[in-house]
């Protein structure tokens, strides 16, 4: 069946009305399309005309090709505008002559600059700001004077003075007639804070100015002011505003606003239901949009509307966030709601020149909207929490503060460090200190800092930082740095990780014998240990690789004061029958160990002997238990609040999903300890944003946060993604595991991993979420290989007799205990007996 | 020469009992040895087991390594490396360990003590 053909004829040519083209050219096949434009150069971005000045040509400016009119068969009449139209005969005549019928008519004819009626408007040096012809005309005027002025303190005059600045007319100012710039974003305080900036930038600002006159004979030479005052000036650029363009309109008969504007309905119609108005010629629910992105909108729903599609406009989100000379401003919401209907946080740092306002619900649970200015990087963030309703934290005064700033500056700004920060405080090393070690005394490694100053043969917590400020000295003073493992193997770990594999290298001593040489140390041999274990999740202790592993993987135990071990075994999501909890107190009695919560909802056992772990884990596994890994730089908990199977506000079953994520994961080998949790609601009983990967419930699904960790210098985790189902979920651990796994130094935690990737949140969230490595399905494959291998190390072991014979402290003794272990007793249990430390 | 006077060499283990690249612990005279099998360079090293550092009976449960052509075991408590022909602490510490010598017979492995 043919369909019948439809005539469209749309006037105007600008970015909107190229738009609607677009959408029908694909919504339908069945259009004929034609358009009539006034300017002489087809439809090009008008958003950034100041760039003009700086692009070598309009071609880079044009929306689409000339071809693309052509292949489309879209007819373009250039430098030919509509004069007449018969709404009754449905029937369009054009300025040379050409008549044609419509099905559908589209306005699509923009605005003009509003110009005020001031004397002295027609001088030689008044100029709109709104064409490229104008843009053409300011800058050849602009080559011959020296200073110029922008009527109207708006985003456009704004943009303007700038392109001013730009041609090089050293004073430039501002005239606003409102008390403050901006005036439809931002509010008083904000605009006096832009001003500060914009004037060290060399633009005055005159506020509550109303133009009486413009001076000069036949060429501008100055302003004068209603106030009496007067300023010189050689150039004058309006830009006072937008008036729809909708003279045709009217002339035609159709509805237009008392103020101007096309009246259209929410599916943009006009008074004429043939006839519409999309952009800043129409006037939907008594407002003009004045900004191209709420023109895009219209156009989609009269086109939608032309094709038989059901669409409305339902208003539009007017935040906006743009860099002004440099200096960011952002508003979004409503940027002015205030008491009764709001209260208001506001943050003025008049010494960064930063100000921020922050509307909030009158209850404080909600963010209504609010103003940036000086900086702007929580804006995306803060917007979100606008649009989406969010509930807001409990002390939403924190959203002034840019988090991802301050966990740069704390972490991996060194230089903001005072010298004498206190690096090691076992030791007493300062930033100072080490710095001079590796600047005069070519310490180039923390093992040579280590030995010059001390710095690090503590506790050692403080290595990592250590290695940074060797690095951070280093490259001062121009010296190459290539983060190589040890003298054992010149190779990053990243390097070392894909030879590994390339090889399929399965034990410690054939990875040295291929790849490195001499004969190993307590670096590399647990580095590869856990290179291996990452790989091929084959049994840690196989193969000879337990002497090559940390002494706590290499016992399966954490090793403690006096020489015994702790024993944890994993109890998945924190959740436990008391059968099982009554066989960990059965085993604790027989063994006499001592036993405690843990910060990650599991119980721990202190205090076993070397020869009893066997049998304590023998009995373990017996009622069901299993390896917590907690002696791993592997997955240790997954903690979880008790979500919506019991609690009254939990939105999803967080324990579940918790024990489902700690099963998939257990077991798996990482460059440092993993943390996880899951909460059923936003109150985050469980603490996720803690951990390095959090999962928190929302009304549609779950929010995913990365790279958080308590410890010696806590961070928060920060959002990847949100409202996602939990296949999604897995998904995107899957992959944000592997990349951490595959890429992060040695001992590195996933906040530290972050910190030092460049890009930060976006580079990662762009690399997990939207695949741009192409890495995702592989990743996802090498996980499920990893998930689909995993033993419990403690099952083997106890199984393997080989193995199990390690577990003796006298090789030529094996029922002896070490007698030289004593403990205390201590609040009816028992503790370590203290260092055995020399006093005399 | 004393020492050489009073050593006997006393029986540790079989050679099968001691683990390739790591340590064991022995108890010798009543005291706590260490004895590790490098077995990547075919050499035998025996120590205290005591870790001077912390006082902690733990070094047969140490890493072996090397640092250039020195053979040295990591303590496992806070990682202070020992040489193992020497006793010297390679980690800017002054204290060192005791070291014995070891010798290979029979399948069977001495330690050299003085009484």
């Amino acid at each position: 069946m043919i369909m019948d053909r439809k005539n469209v004829v749309i006037i105007g040519n600008g970015m909107v009305g190229n738009k609607i083209c677009e959408k029908l050219k694909q919504k339908s096949n069945n259009l004929d399309i034609t358009v009539f434009a006034e300017e002489s150069i087809r439809a090009y971005d008008r958003v950034h005309l100041t760039d003009y000045f700086k692009v070598s040509s309009i071609n880079e400016l044009f929306l689409l090709k000339n071809e693309w009119y052509i292949e489309n068969n879209v007819k373009i009449h250039l430098d030919d505008p509509v004069i007449a139209i018969n709404l009754l005969k449905k029937e369009v005549k054009s300025l040379k002559g050409i008549t044609l019928n419509y099905d559908y008519l589209v306005f699509a004819t923009g605005s003009a600059p509003f110009v005020p009626p001031i004397p002295g408007i027609e001088k030689e040096g008044v100029f709109l700001y709104r064409t490229i012809e104008d843009l053409e005309l300011i800058k050849a005027y602009a080559a011959k004077v020296k200073t110029g002025t922008v009527m109207g303190g708006g985003l456009l005059g704004l943009e303007a003075a700038k392109a001013l600045l730009d041609l090089g007319l050293k004073e430039t100012a501002v005239i606003e007639f409102a008390p403050r710039l901006m005036p439809r974003q931002i509010d008083d305080s904000a605009s006096v804070l832009l001003q500060h900036k914009l004037a060290e930038l060399g633009l005055r600002c005159l506020l509550q100015k109303s133009t009486s006159q413009l001076l000069g004979d036949d060429r501008l030479t100055g302003v004068a002011f209603n106030d009496g005052t007067s300023m010189a000036t050689d150039l004058l650029v309006i830009s006072a505003g937008i008036r729809p363009r909708d003279e045709l309109a009217k002339k035609s008969g159709l509805a237009v606003g008392e103020r101007g504007g096309i009246l259209v309905n929410a599916q943009m119609q006009t008074s004429d239901p043939s006839v519409y108005a999309i952009g800043e010629c129409a006037l939907v629910n008594d407002m003009i949009y004045g900004l191209v992105a709420p023109g895009y909108e219209m156009a989609e729903i009269a086109a939608a509307q032309i094709v038989g599609e059901e669409k409305s406009f339902i208003g539009f989100d007017m935040s906006t966030k743009l860099k002004l000379m440099g200096v960011d401003v952002a508003s979004f919401g409503d940027p002015f709601i205030s008491e009764p209907y709001a209260r208001t946080i506001l943050l003025e740092d008049r010494n960064k020149g930063i100000y921020k306002r922050l509307n909030v619900s009158t209850d404080g649970t909600r963010l209504l909207g609010g103003i940036l200015v000086g900086e702007a990087t929580s804006y995306n963030m803060l917007l979100q929490m606008v649009n989406n309703d969010l509930a807001l934290a409990e002390h939403p005064e924190l959203l002034l503060f840019d988090q991802q700033r301050d966990i740069r500056s704390a972490s991996s700004g060194l230089e903001a460090l005072p010298d004498a920060a206190l690096i090691c405080s076992c030791e007493g090393v300062s930033k100072a200190q080490i710095c001079d070690a590796v600047a005069t005394k070519n310490c180039e490694n923390a093992d040579a800092v280590k030995k010059c100053t001390k710095a690090g043969s503590g506790c050692g917590g403080c290595v990592p930082m250590i290695k940074d400020l060797v690095n951070y000295t280093m490259k001062q003073q121009g010296k190459y740095i290539r983060s190589t493992i040890c003298e054992h193997f010149n190779l990053s770990r990243q390097e070392l990780y894909d030879l590994i594999k390339i090889h399929e290298l399965k034990s410690y001593d054939h990875v040295l014998d291929a790849l490195g040489h001499g004969h190993g140390c307590e670096v590399c041999k647990p580095l590869v240990s856990s290179l291996l274990a990452s790989l091929w999740n084959e049994m840690i202790l196989g193969k000879g690789n337990d002497v090559a592993q940390d002494s706590n993987d290499r016992y399966l135990a954490n090793i403690q004061k006096g020489g015994t071990y702790s024993v944890v075994p994993r109890i998945p999501g924190g959740e436990i029958t008391p059968d099982k909890l009554i066989v960990i107190g059965e085993v604790a009695k027989k063994y006499r160990l001592y036993t405690k919560i843990t910060g990650g909802q599991r119980i721990d056992l202190f205090g076993a002997h070397l020869n009893d772990l066997p049998l304590i884990w023998e009995e373990l596994i017996a009622a069901g238990f299993e390896s917590g890994h907690a002696y791993g730089k592997a997955l240790r908990t997954v903690k979880s609040c008790v979500g919506s199977t019991w609690c009254r506000f939990g939105l999803h079953d967080s324990v579940s999903f918790a024990i489902r994520i700690e099963e998939r994961y257990r077991g798996l080998r990482a460059p440092h300890k993993i943390k996880s949790a899951v909460s059923g609601c936003i109150r985050e009983c469980a603490e996720a944003q803690s951990k390095d990967f959090g999962i928190i419930a929302t009304e549609k699904g779950w929010n995913l946060y990365v790279c958080g960790n308590g410890g010696s210098k806590p961070q928060h985790a920060l959002l990847l993604a949100s409202d996602i189902d939990s296949e999604t979920c897995i998904r995107y651990i899957d992959r944000f595991l592997m990349f951490y796994i595959r890429t992060a130094d040695p001992l590195t935690r996933t906040a530290t991993w972050l910190n030092k990737m460049e890009g930060g949140i976006d580079y990662l969230r762009n690399v997990v979420v939207q695949d741009s490595l192409g890495m995702g399905d592989s990743w996802e494959q090498d996980m499920q290989l990893l998930v689909d291998s995993y033993r419990c190390e403690w099952k083997v072991a106890v199984e393997d007799p080989e193995i199990r014979k390690r577990f003796v402290h006298f090789v030529n003794a094996p029922e002896e205990k070490d007698e030289t272990v004593r403990f205390e007793s201590f609040r009816g249990q028992k503790k370590a007996a203290d260092w055995n430390i020399n006093t005399y | 020469m004393n020492m050489q006077i009073d050593m006997q060499w006393l029986k540790a283990c079989r050679i099968e009992d001691a683990i390739e690249n790591g340590g064991v612990c022995l108890k010798l005279n009543n005291e706590q040895v260490a004895l590790f099998y490098f077995a990547r360079r075919n050499e035998w090293y025996a120590t205290q087991n005591e870790c001077p550092h912390k006082r902690q009976m733990i070094l047969s449960r140490g890493m072996l390594g090397c640092l250039g052509e020195t053979p040295k075991v990591a303590c496992p408590f806070h990682k202070k490396t020992f040489a193992l022909d020497t006793g010297e602490c390679l980690s800017g510490d002054e204290c060192a360990i005791k070291t014995y010598p070891v010798k290979v017979e029979n399948g069977s492995v001495f330690i050299g003590m003085t009484a």
